[in-house]
């Protein structure tokens, strides 16, 4: 869906990005991960052209993103910022508005689309589309913000540190949205993000860059089994890639159907690594699995963490 | 409510109608007050300014200072959204500048330079005067577009609206209280130095107070200054009860 060929950037001298090429497919929730100054937020705005790249190829469904008018393009892809930059003199219903308005939708449908939104973020329409953004807690505005990228129905969303300003629990709340989101709509995501946990959690695919260079693309567990050099084992937090990577997979897939344990059942949905710290908690090595309805799943043994993957 | 105090028991408590109450009544009936002035100034044979009516005076004076002060606004506001445009940046501490040294001079001194240029009369005056307002409301056109945060201005661009979209939709609404604010103060400024516009003979509420002045004449100059003074505390008032009307989505609750 959208393609980098060799692409560079520079800011007055200064080197953004260089010789990026990377391909993001349709349905990807891609997370662009990196320190500061690692050029994630320039890779993304060169996306909707808020930056225009310097040299290279920029692919939007096989055309160059520069024969589109640049408005035209950004109301085809949604987009949302760490300080949500919501319009302070709008309403929630307003804000969510603002891209719809702009494609000239019919009011019913815009009206109809807003309180869809509101829904599907956990804002009870009737209580929440007459609000002004002060009138909101830092994530209810975030989610607004995410409401009205979403608005316009955009083929591609673009996220730039959309949850950094949060506390870690309205954070993961959030995350949780952004998961169901993509699943549900089957959107491609792109996101830029520091926090390795988030990227983890969320992405098909991590990109990694460093000093404008890609690093290494894959899925999170490629990265966190194979990765390309020290940089990334670094960047991954080298003593807890083990623990990370038994984040990455639930319960349900290592449990042995075949047997029984005594105790408190972990959840099948829950990650390996959630089980490690029942494991060591509880002192114990076998642990009974159930489903979110309560049916026995079989038992977990404290070994099956080290299981390859089935 | 909003704020303004218009409901049933409180309406007295707002300032503006007692204001204009009192501008009106002593405009129209000065004359009724002919012998307080000749207690006060007992050597006076005419204690009353009779050359004009004091309300075509009011009128005369609040027309100058509407048209000084509209054109003011026009440019001012214009020019402010012109050096905050990409392609106008660069002319920024240009016009800063100048407008700065517009009101370097003191209007007398305008006034002075722009009689014997264009003649006596209103228009010199309205020159005088619409150069004269402009710094304020340049100052805040550029203050106001500039408060609007990055992220607004990120998201209004990242969203797809084009240049002028933006500029109507989110930087001058935005921007609006503080323009108003701007314009409120080149509007009083105004009012002040419109009396004094009536050197170069144009028929303003100075018109008294000169005459008083050259004439020994006190009552007059008290008669002048007061409609002068009232006529400045209505307009601050109505410009303070528009500034609030226009924020009104910054009120803590839910309308």
């Amino acid at each position: 869906m959208i393609e980098f060929r060799n692409v560079s950037k520079a800011f007055a001298g200064t080197t953004a990005v260089e010789g990026l090429s990377l391909r993001i497919d349709e349905g990807e929730f891609a997370v662009l991960i990196g320190g500061s100054g690692s050029g994630k937020s320039t890779t993304l705005k060169m996306i909707n052209r808020l930056v225009e790249h310097d040299s290279g190829q920029i692919l939007f469904r096989g055309e160059e993103i520069r024969s589109f008018r640049p408005e035209a393009i950004r109301r085809r892809m949604g987009y949302a910022i760490q300080s949500t930059g919501l319009f302070p003199h709008w309403t929630v219903a307003r804000n969510i508005a603002t891209v719809p308005e702009l494609l000239q939708w019919e009011p019913a449908r815009i009206q109809a689309r807003v309180d869809e939104l509101l829904d599907l973020l956990g804002l009870e329409p009737a209580l929440y589309r007459e609000r002004y953004p002060h009138q909101l807690s830092g994530g209810q505005q975030q989610r607004v913000g995410v409401a009205r990228a979403l608005a316009g129905d955009p083929e591609l969303l673009l996220m730039d540190e959309p949850f950094g300003a949060l506390d870690p629990l309205t954070r993961a709340a959030l995350q949780r949205e952004m998961a169901r989101i993509h699943r549900r709509s089957g959107k491609t995501i792109v996101m830029v993000t520091h926090d390795i946990d988030e990227a983890l959690g969320l992405a098909t695919r991590i990109v990694l860059l460093d000093h404008g260079r890609l690093v290494q693309a894959g899925t999170p567990a490629e990265l966190l089994s194979r990765p390309a050099n020290e940089a990334v084992t670094d960047f991954l937090g080298r003593s807890e890639a083990g623990i990370k990577l038994l984040g990455l997979q639930t319960v349900a897939s290592r449990a042995r159907p075949d047997e029984h344990a005594e105790g408190e059942p972990l959840d099948g949905a829950a990650s390996l690594r959630e089980a490690l710290s029942a494991f060591v908690a509880r002192r114990v090595d076998r642990l009974p699995v159930v489903d979110a309805d309560g049916r026995s799943l079989g038992a977990l043994r404290f070994d099956d963490l080290l299981r390859a993957p089935s | 409510m909003t704020g303004s105090p218009s409901t049933g028991s409180t309406w007295w408590r707002d300032p503006l109608p007692w204001s204009l109450a009192a501008l009106l009544l002593l405009s129209l009936g000065m004359g009724h007050l002919a012998p307080l002035f000749s207690a006060m100034f007992p050597a006076l044979d005419r204690p009353i300014y009779q050359q004009e009516s004091f309300i075509a005076l009011v009128l005369a004076h609040l027309q100058i200072v509407a048209v000084s002060s509209g054109a003011a606004a026009l440019i001012g506001v214009g020019l402010g959204i012109a050096v905050t445009r990409q392609a106008g940046r660069e002319f920024r501490p240009l016009v800063e500048t100048l407008v700065a040294m517009g009101q370097t001079f003191p209007p007398v001194a305008v006034l002075a330079v722009a009689a014997p240029l264009i003649g006596f009369g209103e228009l010199p005056a309205l020159i005088a005067l619409s150069l004269y307002g402009l710094l304020p409301i340049v100052r805040s056109t550029i203050a106001g577009i500039e408060y609007v945060p990055a992220a607004t201005q990120e998201a209004a661009t990242g969203l797809g609206m084009s240049a002028g979209q933006r500029l109507w939709q989110v930087e001058l609404p935005l921007a609006l209280p503080v323009i108003v604010t701007g314009i409120r103060t080149s509007t009083l400024i105004n009012v002040g130095t419109a009396a004094i516009a009536s050197t170069v003979g144009a028929k303003t509420l100075g018109s008294p107070i000169i005459v008083g002045l050259s004439g020994f004449n006190t009552a007059y100059v008290l008669q002048g200054a007061v409609l002068v003074g009232l006529l400045a505390i209505s307009i601050d008032l109505a410009f303070i009860r528009l500034g609030r009307r226009l924020e009104r989505w910054r009120l803590p609750a839910a309308r």
